[in-house]
């Protein structure tokens, strides 16, 4: 475990330090954004209005039966840019982005692509990981911002039609806007930044340690997805945590 | 043996263990510039891990490998030599066409124009006979085209020193007389020094300038083809008759 960690770093270091070569690697990197918009878009936009739905769905009635139900706008609002919004975007790009990161650069190393790239004095980091880590380090806060959004309209929608709730859109939103503030966002997009690294390195490490043929390379995506979520909410947590000791 | 650019490799006492087996036993031989030496031996003796070792992918547990006098083991000896190796499996970038493979190295390390690649490119593809090709993919190719280009990505990079990992495995015998004939053109134009590690006898007595039969990490012989034949050893008769 402590071995992988180390690795984690290391990668995540040497990744850093090739930044600079990040313009020479703009056609992959847009290729990269391209295939994670083109994946996570429409999921991500039914999983944050559902969401945002449920939550307004199971507390909004408590709330309006003590007399509480002005307020529905801010709880709906801070839940979704300070917790729901990062993670569950977090948790569905590690599954469908990072997934896809791990079988690829796996598949590259059981079948030597990656000795080839070594033998032309290709840098693997460079050529494969530096891509992959900017593009989810861009796509991922941008999703979060999308999903804070359509989830908060998610809400809007049930409070609105909900009988047991039934306040106006211009009360729900009211609320939200007079009580959730920038940092609020800025706190769900930091998270989206930090889980975005976490997975884009733990899936291109976990491609990189893949031994055997497929059926290594399903264990390196099973692997790559379960840590990737365990640390998400390890690190939700401890953020979280951190970020209640600034304010 | 032409004039060229190749390179002198000298192998001394290498020794490696894999997963507690002992799979390189102290091997020592040395290839001259512009050779064409081939590693044979059966399944499972150290042929491809060897050949991981002179390309720097594997580090071995003790002994030295030297190109031009340099130790592998110093920082800088790879960069300093262009080594080329064309992978058992052709080892090609399944996400790349096959012109994007071919010029792939010149493109990452940005040594020559858009154009100039294309024509670089073309001009290698022509000459495995491979001309029209450039927009297929790997998992449209079959075997024989598959280690064509990847041969044909070796020559871009213009090689001192070529190894070639179990060259005409999978092919039908005409492919792999294509292949081998590839080989020793290859040494005849530009004089590179070709390491070949291969099982197939028929390969390996028709190019060799030298030749090692490797059993169990060790060699039984190294030589010319003639005298690993007239060889007594019962072990590399039983290999070479079998």
């Amino acid at each position: 475990m402590f071995q992988d960690i180390g690795e984690l770093m290391v990668l995540f270091w040497r990744t850093v330090r090739s930044l600079p070569l990040v313009w020479r690697q703009r056609r992959k990197v847009a290729d990269q954004l391209f295939e994670i918009g083109n994946a996570s878009l429409l999921m991500a936009c039914i999983l944050s209005l559902f969401i945002g739905g449920v939550v307004t769905l199971q507390v909004g009635p408590i709330m309006a039966e003590r007399g509480l139900g002005n307020y529905i706008g801010r709880m709906v609002g801070i839940a979704m840019s300070k917790e729901l919004g990062p993670v569950m975007m977090a948790i569905l790009i590690a599954g469908r982005i990072g997934s896809a990161m791990a079988a690829e650069i796996g598949s590259m190393q059981v079948y030597q692509e990656i000795d080839a790239l070594r033998t032309m004095n290709i840098d693997p980091v460079h050529y494969l990981v530096l891509p992959r880590l900017v593009a989810i380090a861009v796509a991922l806060p941008i999703l979060v911002l999308f999903s804070i959004l359509v989830g908060w309209t998610g809400g809007a929608l049930v409070a609105v039609f909900n009988q047991q709730i039934g306040i106006s859109s211009a009360t729900y939103f009211g609320d939200l806007q007079g009580y959730v503030e920038f940092t609020d966002l800025a706190n769900g997009l930091f998270k989206g930044l930090v889980f975005a690294i976490v997975i884009g390195i733990i899936s291109c490490h976990q491609g990189f340690q893949t031994i055997g043929g497929p059926r290594g390379i399903g264990r390196s995506v099973t692997k790559a997805v379960v840590n990737s979520i365990v640390m998400i909410l390890l690190l939700d947590y401890l953020i979280t945590r951190s970020l209640m000791l600034l304010d | 043996m032409p004039e060229g650019r190749g390179v002198a490799v000298n192998v001394r006492d290498l020794r490696r263990k894999l997963g507690g087996r002992e799979v390189l036993r102290g091997l020592s031989f040395s290839v001259k510039p512009g050779e064409i030496f081939v590693v044979m031996g059966p399944s499972g003796s150290g042929k491809s891990v060897l050949l991981k070792h002179l390309i720097g992918l594997e580090r071995p547990d003790a002994g030295d490998i030297e190109l031009n006098g340099r130790s592998l083991s110093e920082p800088d000896t790879l960069k300093s030599v262009r080594v080329a190796m064309v992978f058992q499996s052709g080892a090609l970038l399944n996400s790349l066409s096959v012109a994007e493979n071919v010029g792939l190295y010149l493109t990452e390390h940005r040594l020559r124009p858009r154009a100039e690649i294309r024509r670089i490119v073309s001009e290698k593809l022509d000459l495995l006979g491979l001309a029209g090709e450039e927009k297929r993919f790997p998992s449209e190719l079959s075997g024989g085209m598959k280690k064509r280009v990847a041969i044909a990505r070796a020559l871009v990079i213009e090689p001192e020193l070529i190894l070639y990992d179990e060259p005409t495995s999978e092919l039908d015998p005409l492919m792999a007389a294509v292949i081998s004939e590839q080989i020793v053109q290859l040494r005849e134009r530009i004089g590179v020094t070709s390491i070949v590690v291969s099982h197939d006898r028929g390969l390996a007595f028709s190019i060799a300038d030298r030749m090692g039969l490797l059993h169990q990490g060790e060699f039984l012989i190294v030589g010319t083809p003639d005298e690993v034949r007239a060889c007594s050893d019962s072990m590399a008769q039983k290999f070479l008759n079998a």
